[in-house]
């Protein structure tokens, strides 16, 4: 078990993959047992990261979580029209550590690091849509330093900044036609910034309405990630088009939109907790990707309109016996990617997830948790219509077809408490 | 504990294992309805060919819409396609061995320009003797198809007749079609087009046929346009052949000239006064040269035969109507006076069929490099090509020439359709299609593309015509094969997949030649 644990410390690699967007609900092993439910749920310390407040409530002096998953997510795609076909397989690993001590008894303090956002996408290079991506690594790391008071014995509010360290790595073609390209190959840019800082915050309130029914609301502030200065490289440049792509630096902002949650918590039993959350989040930040060349090459301009977009979550847990707690959980998620915007670096539709796992109490302070989550995503006919060919004056082309995506992710954890 | 954990894993191979898979695959849907492609056959011109910038060449040739078409039909049980062989054109130059300048056509960044490009041609005629799928005959006219011995006129041919007197359908009908496509009869209009309705000398005017009623092909000059009954029996010929075993195909209307940019890229009015060297030097020509012409047409009741330069707008050239009144006589006569004699004979036989060009006049592609230059074989003084000189007959499709193409096109079409209908083959309007790129044709993936494409370099990623001006692109024929599959697909209830033309490559530019 110790040998499992070191190992999963050792993959605290880039976070990636995203559900809706480039959003990775995936913050915590009990948690995401349940759905990726929590607002309202006073379970361990992962609650640092979902609901600041919490951390007020929890029974124990000092609280550790960590964790981490294997997040496999495969697309297809073909289109009946052309007759193509392209796959892309990609593996994440989203981690997330949280740690809480109670100071004294109204004041409670954590550390919570997460990686909320991200996306790995490698289409084959040269691919049919290439255009779009080639691949793409976003890569976000949040630290989180909390504080929780509490305010009388059923109410309690928390909060904290957030310090983010992230970076960008993208590669797509410049154009379809092959005008554009070099014994085959499509001239290609590569954009990479990274050591891009950024901040925001995280609040949250918990409202004990009885000894049965929790309440509780968080938000988690918008956060812009401005890259400034990353390299922009070009490859398989023709000599005919040398003089126009030369290496530069860029300046682009990524939005990491806020998100408002607010969910209630149902402790049936002794052995019964059931608890449903509702995300709200504020895609519609992304409307556009800039890209700005040092170079004099005029600014790329990718439309994203994104639409504000909510998930529902539900889940539950059942303590079998002190040693093992099991839980489970479903939750629908919307997509903000709306008709006509669905480009393949974030091929994304609306998904149902599943979620499962259990917590197996070595002994009064150390448990291990596992956990994992299934999303079904429906196959969906989709294009992205706003690409501007700039080997071309008039006219925006579409890039469309078939796309059906899997994501699995099984995920482990420890839990230690005194 | 144990026994958990082996849940667990097996669950989450299980998940893992689970790949994303379609309700149904990408071809499951593709089928090729009534129509059996087992052995598909192509007959046709140049446009068959897959001749591109001025010739074939070996990667231009994998371009031909026969081949596309070929791609998507092996989808749905279709058989190997095959070509004539380019092997030897192993640097992909096309042209001809021993042809200087026969080579294809590229855009020379240095120079701005089209060139042929650098290089000696390494294709042979060489006698394959084989039969192929694509026997698209560059420069055939319908005609010519059933022509025994049509090898000894046309090098093209001569690579692959079977024999000697091979005739180019007799050696499609060895590969035993059960599916064809016919695309011929452009040549016998085009050829008097392009060549701007003059014979191979570029002064003599060609014959029009429908005019002459010449019915005898074996007597026609090479520019001549075919009569259209002529047209309409030699093409029923080769449809009753190629559907002699009930196989089932598709033919293709002949395109109107007036849509390529081989007609529509020049204009008709290109001399800017900053051309003419300005005010001063447009004074002078009016003065010497246009003045005295445009009265001697205004006396005789041609008042717009010739107008004097404009020193603010661009001016059309001058050219030489072969259908126009000849007054070299009476130039002669007005003109004696002022210039004595001998000079005024010379006047009288250069203008005497001369008037400036109009906007109904279609001025073709390679006068662009000769508008504006001094002609050597011309008199001193009146030897600047288009402004002091009319530009020779093969210069200009005039409105008149342009009416009889037009009219035997519109009649060859009649007759395909008409023929097309008695044995029920599909009809890919090519007409129709090639008229819609002059304003822009719209594809599937909502791009725009054109026939136009001396606009720049933002233009060169649009266009659908190779250099030549006349046959498309790779582009252009992906864009042709997808217009034909989409009538195979009504005609026949097959379901094939398009191409998708964004990927194909539009015109070669190079940085230096």
């Amino acid at each position: 078990m110790r040998k499992l644990f070191s190992l999963s410390l050792l993959t605290l690699a880039s976070a990636s993959m995203f559900a809706g967007g480039y959003r990775v609900s995936i913050q915590g092993q009990k948690q995401l047992a349940m759905g990726h439910t929590g607002v309202a749920v006073v379970n361990s310390a992962e609650v640092a990261f979902f609901n600041p407040a919490g951390m007020s409530f929890l029974d124990k002096k000092f609280n550790l979580s960590v964790g981490g998953n294997a997040l496999l997510a495969k697309t297809r795609f073909q289109s009946s029209q052309f007759n193509q076909t392209a796959a892309t397989d990609n593996l994440g690993t989203p981690f997330s550590l949280y740690a809480t001590y109670k100071i004294n008894d109204w004041v409670s303090a954590g550390l919570a690091v997460y990686t909320p956002y991200g996306s790995s996408v490698a289409w084959d290079q040269d691919w049919v849509g290439a255009h779009l991506v080639n691949n793409i690594d976003l890569a976000a790391i949040f630290i989180q330093p909390t504080v929780s008071f509490k305010v009388g014995d059923v109410f309690s509010i928390g909060g904290g900044p957030i310090f983010v360290q992230g970076s960008v790595n993208f590669n797509r073609n410049l154009t379809p036609n092959p005008l554009l390209s070099n014994n085959g190959s499509g001239t290609d840019v590569t954009l990479d910034a990274t050591g891009i800082s950024a901040s925001g915050y995280n609040v949250g309130m918990m409202f004990k309405l009885s000894n049965k029914v929790t309440l509780g609301m968080d938000y988690r502030s918008e956060i812009i990630m401005e890259a400034r200065g990353g390299s922009a490289v070009f490859a398989d440049v023709p000599t005919i088009a040398a003089a126009s792509f030369t290496n530069t630096t860029f300046s682009a902002d990524l939005p990491l939109p806020a998100e408002f949650t607010t969910g209630i918590s149902y402790k049936a039993s002794d052995k019964w907790l059931f608890a449903f959350d509702y995300n709200y989040t504020k895609w519609s930040v992304y409307q556009s990707l800039d890209v700005q060349f040092n170079n004099g090459l005029p600014t790329s301009i990718n439309p994203r309109n994104y639409k504000d977009a909510s998930t529902y979550r539900f889940g539950a847990q059942y303590k079998a016996s002190d040693k093992f707690t099991v839980r489970g959980g479903y939750y629908i998620d919307e997509s903000p990617v709306q008709r006509g915007y669905f480009a393949p670096e974030t091929p994304r539709n609306d998904s149902v997830g599943y979620t499962g796992g259990f917590t197996y109490q070595v002994n009064s302070r150390l448990g291990i948790d596992m956990s994992f989550l299934y999303l079904h995503f429906d196959e969906v006919n989709n294009s992205y219509d706003y690409f501007d060919d700039p080997t071309t004056n008039n006219g925006l082309t579409s890039f469309g077809g078939t796309y059906k995506s899997s994501v699995f992710s099984p995920g482990i954890g420890i839990t230690y408490g005194f | 504990m144990k026994n958990k954990f082996i849940i667990v894993a097996a669950l989450a191979i299980g998940f893992a294992g689970c790949e994303p898979e379609f309700e149904n695959e990408v071809n499951a849907a593709y089928s090729s309805g009534e129509a059996d492609f087992t052995r598909y056959v192509a007959v046709g011109n140049s446009l068959t060919a897959g001749y591109m910038d001025g010739t074939v060449c070996r990667v231009g040739q994998t371009y031909s819409y026969p081949n596309l078409l070929a791609q998507q039909f092996a989808l749905v049980g279709g058989g190997e396609f095959t070509q004539p062989s380019f092997a030897d054109d192993v640097n992909n130059l096309g042209g001809f061995a021993g042809a200087p300048g026969s080579t294809r056509l590229v855009i020379d960044a240095a120079q701005g320009r089209p060139e042929p490009i650098a290089g000696t041609s390494t294709i042979t005629l060489t006698p394959q003797a084989k039969a192929y799928n694509n026997m698209g005959v560059p420069g055939a006219k319908s005609f010519h198809l059933g022509f025994a011995g049509y090898g000894a006129l046309n090098p093209y041919f001569a690579r692959h007749a079977t024999t000697p007197t091979a005739t180019v359908l007799a050696d499609a009908m060895t590969k035993n079609p059960t599916f064809f496509t016919n695309w011929i009869g452009s040549n016998d209009v085009l050829a008097y087009a392009t060549s701007g309705g003059a014979q191979a000398n570029g002064v003599t005017p060609a014959a029009d046929h429908n005019a002459t009623g010449n019915l005898n092909p074996a007597t026609y000059g090479m520019n001549d346009i075919t009569n259209s009954t002529v047209f309409t029996s030699v093409y029923t010929n080769i449809i009753n052949t190629l559907t002699i075993n009930g196989s089932k195909g598709l033919v293709c209307t002949i395109p109107s000239v007036t849509s390529i940019p081989y007609f529509t890229t020049v204009p008709f009015a290109p001399l800017s006064p900053t051309a003419l060297g300005g005010a001063a030097n447009i004074n002078t020509l009016n003065a010497q040269l246009y003045g005295p012409l445009d009265a001697i047409f205004t006396a005789l009741g041609e008042p717009n035969r010739i107008n004097p330069l404009s020193a603010t707008a661009a001016n059309p050239i001058l050219i030489n109507d072969a259908d126009a009144t000849d007054r070299s006589a009476q130039i002669t006569g007005a003109l004696t006076p002022s210039l004595g004699a001998p000079t005024a004979a010379a006047f009288g036989a250069v203008f005497g069929k001369a008037r400036q060009a109009t906007s109904a006049d279609l001025v073709v592609l390679p006068a662009s490099s000769v508008i504006g230059s001094t002609n050597s074989a011309a008199p001193a003084g009146i030897n600047i090509n288009g402004v002091t000189f009319p530009m020779a007959n093969k210069w200009v499709l005039t409105a008149t020439e342009k009416a009889r193409v037009a009219s035997a096109t519109a009649a060859y079409n009649t007759s395909i359709i008409a023929i097309a209908a008695i044995k029920n083959l599909a009809v890919a309007d090519m007409n129709a299609i090639m008229n819609k790129l002059v304003t822009g044709l719209q594809i599937e993936t909502n791009s725009i593309y054109t026939a136009n494409y001396f606009s720049g370099s933002g233009t060169e990623g649009q266009v659908l015509f190779s250099l030549d001006g006349v046959h498309p692109n790779a582009r252009g024929y992906a864009v042709i094969a997808n217009e034909i599959i989409k009538v195979i697909n009504s005609k026949f209830k097959s379901n094939l997949p398009l191409h998708n033309p964004t990927y194909f490559p539009g015109i070669s530019i190079l940085p230096t030649n």
